[in-house]
């Protein structure tokens, strides 16, 4: 039977195993919306309240599950707004399909009314991308994009349809099964064979994971391998949840904001075993510096990644899950008793550094994440970007893989509410979202799309006034200039902010405050914000400043 | 040690694939020197040829890099001393009778050909590789170039060594 593009997009979504997506309607996607409504029963759509929001929705219920995200947009100014959410997704490797409207194929490259090339607007920040010129091809090349998007390392796929496609019928037969990835690349043998040599040999042990570990579910093949070598596991900030925080071999994230005793422990490691992870620059540093005294195995299921940033002692390419089981046979049982005590000194000294570089306020940021996190059970924690992200990132204790959900490669201010929101659709589970005043100023219009959903949604805002990530490197590197990082003359309320919007929310300046307004916030359903006030002077410590190396680390800031 | 390496490259024939391959050159600050593409004997496949400098690794994250491009169907790095290269040029040369003589002197010794003769222009077909190509260039200039344009460079490996993909 024919069907037109527009419900050969939503069979094919469907299909897909996809019941819900985001976006926001527009003049060139109203076919494919009249679609949406008649199939309202199939599959839900989210309207969100600007499309970049929609964008980091998509991207949210793709990192909790694990699933394609889709988020749908019209021409234009629709699709232009979706790329800052495609470019997050692409450097975290986040498996999503962008479906643009575009205007009827005759008025292409007329400049006509909300036309842009998006195909080529987005081709340096997708995975792939398509324009489908003829509805004969719509199925299948959506098809490509699922698979395209879910296959190796997973990525956004942009698919731009013009109105007159989306009009057009054709015969359309829906295949019976999602698209199956392409298949995975294993380790070659006698790679996975060096690499067990050099660990065997090592004295001194270093796991620096990423993202790949989530991605490649990978989880308990690592820890196994950790536990058989006895090495301490550092991280990238994408590789946060992996391992629950309280495994003891974890030592945290490492790099510019990372754990002191993990990016000490890398930098005194005869070997580092890089796993799922790429060697980027806040995770090492200045990179002529760093990889002096140890020698590195590199494990990745890109290819492309493999001596990037960093050149390896030797590079293995293949899925990571495969690799760390057999690798993990192959190598000799150890303790490497000098090294544990050493790792244990470094925990120590850390635990004492920690403390003394506490400010020792009523409500400093690690108070406000150990308080929200004695509460928490099973939520998603979700963070925007800047100081909040990286308080959260060492402090926030996880337990289970897909319940960080942060702006890892791109850093995007903005990322969280829509975030939190996906994550909440996907899983159904409330998410708690950590931001400061300045990034939750940047999409705070999500609250419409919170309060409309009910979205089970807790946004603690650590309100400083100020955009603290610029001025803590104004307070260290320009002489406290601090260019436009005061937001003081806002004078937000945010409590009003959130009964504006129709949510509910609290100020607290104490820590009995926040602990009653977590509760009160998890009791209820629906989105309640929890504005504490923090100073702005508390900084983010540890940190590698910008090009430095472990050896500028800073501890403390007097 | 950067060198100049030239790469085959088989992509599919479709819109766009150009910009996509360029467009990573740009987007990872790789220079590229010469850059041709034109059809294979399967109409569904296109071939690149590419030459750029850098030194081995450079090279290694060019073709990593290439190869993740989801319309790239395989990229062969062709050894320089396994490989017929050639470049053709098209150049225009004021044509006047002092200088005539040399020029067609200048053509023969070259194994270049005119193509077009007009009483005050020739214009000359030259193929070769590069070295050749500039070499001509810098003889005949002194006579006075008024316009030129070259291909860029083509290469197919010696013998039996082909790019598979078309197959």
């Amino acid at each position: 039977m024919k069907i037109s593009g527009a419900k050969i997009v939503v069979e094919t979504l469907i299909e897909q195993g996809c019941n819900t997506v985001f976006g926001y309607p527009g003049g060139q996607v109203i076919n494919l919306f009249d679609e949406l409504y008649l199939c309202r029963d199939r599959i839900k759509h989210v309207l969100t309240a600007h499309e970049q929001g929609a964008s980091h929705a998509a991207d949210g219920y793709a990192r909790a599950t694990g699933k394609v995200g889709v988020v749908i947009a019209t021409s234009g100014p629709g699709a232009t707004n979706l790329v800052t959410g495609i470019a997050t997704a692409y450097l975290d490797s986040v498996p999503m399909v962008a479906i643009t409207g575009n205007v009827p194929c005759s008025l292409i490259g007329r400049d006509s009314f909300q036309e842009v090339d998006i195909v080529g607007v987005t081709m340096p920040v997708t995975k792939h991308n398509f324009i489908v010129k003829d509805v004969s091809e719509l199925a299948d090349t959506l098809r490509m994009a699922f698979k395209i998007a879910k296959s190796g390392r997973p990525g956004p796929v942009l698919v731009d349809i013009p109105k007159d496609v989306q009009i057009a019928k054709c015969d359309f037969t829906p295949e019976s099964q999602p698209v199956v990835p392409y298949p995975l690349s294993f380790a070659p043998d006698e790679k996975l064979k060096e690499a067990a040599e050099l660990i065997n040999s090592c004295e001194r042990p270093y796991i620096y994971f990423g993202g790949g570990i989530i991605a490649g579910k990978a989880s308990d093949e690592l820890v196994a391998l950790a536990d058989k070598i006895d090495a301490p596991l550092g991280c990238s900030l994408m590789g946060l949840s992996a391992v629950p925080s309280d495994n003891p071999h974890f030592l945290g994230m490492q790099g510019m904001h990372g754990h002191y005793a993990s990016s000490v422990a890398e930098d005194e490691a005869d070997l580092v075993i890089a796993l799922g992870a790429r060697f980027s620059d806040r995770a090492t540093g200045n990179l002529k510096r760093f990889a002096k005294n140890f020698r590195i195995v590199h494990i990745d299921i890109d290819s492309a990644e493999l001596d990037k940033n960093v050149s390896a002692n030797l590079s293995v390419q293949g899925d990571i899950k495969d690799a760390l089981e057999r690798l993990t046979a192959m190598v000799e049982e150890k303790k490497h008793e000098a090294w544990s005590a050493r790792i244990e000194e470094l925990r120590s000294d850390e635990a004492r550094r920690i403390e003394s570089a506490r400010s020792g306020r009523e409500l400093d940021p690690f108070a406000i994440v150990d308080i929200v996190s004695e509460y928490e059970e099973n939520a998603n924690i979700v963070t925007d970007v800047g100081q909040h992200q990286m308080w959260t990132a060492q402090r926030y204790p996880l337990k289970k893989p897909r319940t960080f959900l942060t702006s890892g490669g791109l850093g995007t201010m903005g990322f969280g509410m829509g975030a939190a929101i996906g994550a909440a659709e996907a899983t159904g589970r409330r998410s708690i979202l950590f931001t400061g005043d300045g990034s939750f100023g940047m999409n705070l219009n999500e609250l419409a799309t919170s309060v409309t959903q009910n979205t089970p949604l807790t946004v603690v805002i650590m309100n400083n006034g100020v955009l603290g990530m610029v001025r803590q490197w104004q307070t260290l590197f320009f002489d406290k200039h601090y260019s436009n990082t005061t937001l003081d003359g806002r004078k937000t309320d945010f409590v009003k902010l959130a009964e504006a919007f129709g949510a509910k929310g609290t100020r607290v300046f104490t820590k009995d405050e926040l602990r009653n307004a977590v509760q009160e916030s998890f009791a209820y359903n629906g989105t309640f914000i929890i504005d504490c006030a923090v100073d702005c002077d508390e900084f983010v410590l540890p940190m590698l400043p910008p090009g430095g190396s472990i050896d500028d680390i800073i501890t403390e800031i007097k | 040690m950067a060198k100049q390496y030239i790469i085959g490259v088989i992509v599919s024939n479709l819109s766009g694939v150009l910009s996509r391959v360029s467009g990573m050159f740009t987007r990872r600050s790789f220079n590229i020197d010469s850059l041709t593409v034109g059809e294979t004997e399967s109409s569904e496949f296109s071939r690149i040829t590419i030459a750029f400098h850098g030194d081995e690794e450079v090279k290694d994250r060019i073709i990593r890099q290439l190869d993740k491009l989801h319309d790239v169907k395989e990229v062969q790095v062709l050894d320089k001393h396994e490989t017929v290269i050639r470049e053709l040029l098209l150049i225009k040369i004021r044509n006047k009778p002092e200088t005539r003589q040399d020029i067609m002197t200048a053509v023969e010794i070259f194994r270049s050909k005119i193509v077009d003769y007009y009483p005050s222009s020739l214009t000359i077909e030259l193929t070769g590789e590069t070295s050749k190509i500039d070499a001509f260039i810098e003889l005949v200039k002194p006579y006075g170039i008024m316009e030129m344009c070259r291909t860029g460079i083509v290469a197919v490996e010696r013998g039996e060594r082909c790019l598979k993909t078309v197959k």
